[in-house]
C-alpha cells in the first residue's frame, strides 16, 4: 500500500489550518485597524517621520 | 509584567514584533516541510510514511503548549483580574483547538497505513481527545454568558481543571501500555533520532511554534482595538443621550 495519499493529506493539513487561522486573524486585524482609523483619529497611522520639535525641515 | 500587560503597550510591543514573528514562522516552516516531504530520508520500519511526523509532532505540542498558554493566561486572569490575560484566552482557544485537531487528524492518517486503524482507544489518543474537548468547552464557556466578565471567570477555572491532563497526555505512554510509542525526544536526555530527522523536524516545530504565536498576538491586538471601538461607540453614544 502506497502512503502518499496520507502523507499528502498530512502537509495538506499542516499547510491549510495554520494558514487559515492566519489569513482570518489578519483580515480581522486589518478591519479592527481600518475601523478604529475611522473612529478615533489618534489610532491612524502617521503619513511620513515625526517633525522634530524646533528642528528645520 | 504589568507594564507589558497593558493594552497600549501591548498594541505597541506586538505591533513591533509581530511582523518579525510571521516572516520567522514563514521561512523557518517552509525549510521544515520542504526538508521533510523531499530531503529527510525514509524510515527503515515506517518508509515514507515517517514524514507526517513533521507535521504531526509540532501540532501535538502546541495541542499542549497553547492549553498551557490558556492556563497561564487563566491565573493572571484569576489573581491578578487582567483584562488582557482575558481577551489572550480566549483568542488561544479556537487556535489550540484548531492545532488539536490537526494533530489528531495526522495521527490517523498516520495510523491507518501503520497500525491498520485511524483511531484506536489508546491512553495518549484518548487523552489528546479529552484536551480537545476541553478547548471546545472553553470556548463554549467564555461565550456562554451575557456579562463577559463572568465568561471569561468560568473560561480560567474550566481551563485550571484541565490543566491536570497536560501530565497525562505527557506520561500516558510511561504510565500505561499504549500503541503509540514513547517520547523520541525530551528536554534532559539525548535524542534517540536520525539527525537527518532531528532537524527538519526542529525547523518545523519552531516554525509551527512562531505561527502559533503570530496568530495569537494577532487575534489579541485585533481584540483590543475591537475593545477599544466598543468603547468608544458606547462614550459617543451616551455623550449624544439627552439628559432627563
Amino acid at each position: 500500500m502506497t502512503h502518499l495519499p496520507f502523507i499528502v493529506g498530512s502537509y495538506a493539513l499542516g499547510v491549510l489550518v495554520p494558514a487559515g487561522f492566519a489569513l482570518a486573524a489578519f483580515l480581522r486585524l486589518g478591519a479592527a485597524r481600518r475601523r478604529l482609523a475611522v473612529i478615533d483619529p489618534r489610532a491612524r497611522p502617521r503619513a511620513g517621520p515625526r517633525p522634530r520639535p524646533g528642528g528645520a525641515l | 509584567m504589568h507594564r507589558f500587560a497593558n493594552p497600549g503597550q501591548f498594541l505597541r510591543l506586538s505591533g513591533a514584533v509581530l511582523p518579525w514573528v510571521s516572516v520567522g514562522a514563514l521561512v523557518l516552516t517552509a525549510i521544515g516541510l520542504v526538508w521533510g516531504l523531499f530531503f529527510a530520508p525514509a524510515d527503515w520500519q515506517q518508509g515514507d510514511a515517517v514524514r507526517i511526523m513533521y507535521v504531526h509532532v509540532p501540532a501535538a505540542w502546541l495541542a499542549s503548549a497553547g492549553y498551557m498558554g490558556l492556563a497561564v493566561c487563566s491565573v493572571l486572569s484569576l489573581v491578578w483580574r487582567h483584562p488582557l490575560a482575558d481577551l489572550a484566552a480566549v483568542e488561544i482557544g479556537p487556535v489550540g483547538a484548531g492545532f488539536t485537531a490537526m494533530c489528531l487528524a495526522t495521527g490517523s492518517l498516520w495510523g491507518k497505513p501503520m497500525w491498520g486503524a485511524w483511531w484506536v482507544w489508546d491512553a495518549r489518543l484518548t487523552s489528546v481527545l479529552v484536551l480537545f474537548f476541553l478547548y471546545l468547552g472553553h470556548i463554549a464557556l467564555v461565550r456562554a454568558f451575557d456579562d463577559p466578565v463572568r465568561g471569561y471567570r468560568a473560561g480560567a477555572i474550566l481551563a485550571l481543571i484541565g490543566v491536570v491532563n497536560l501530565p497525562i497526555i505527557k506520561f500516558s505512554v510511561d504510565w500505561w501500555n499504549t500503541l503509540h510509542q514513547p517520547a523520541t525526544i525530551s528536554f534532559t536526555g539525548a535524542p534517540s533520532m536520525y539527525l537527518g530527522m532531528l532537524w527538519p523536524l526542529a525547523f518545523s516545530t519552531l516554525g509551527y511554534t512562531l505561527a502559533f504565536a503570530a496568530i495569537v498576538l494577532a487575534r489579541t491586538r485585533a481584540a483590543v482595538m475591537e475593545r477599544r471601538i466598543r468603547g468608544l461607540l458606547m462614550a459617543r453614544a451616551a455623550a449624544q443621550e439627552p439628559a432627563p
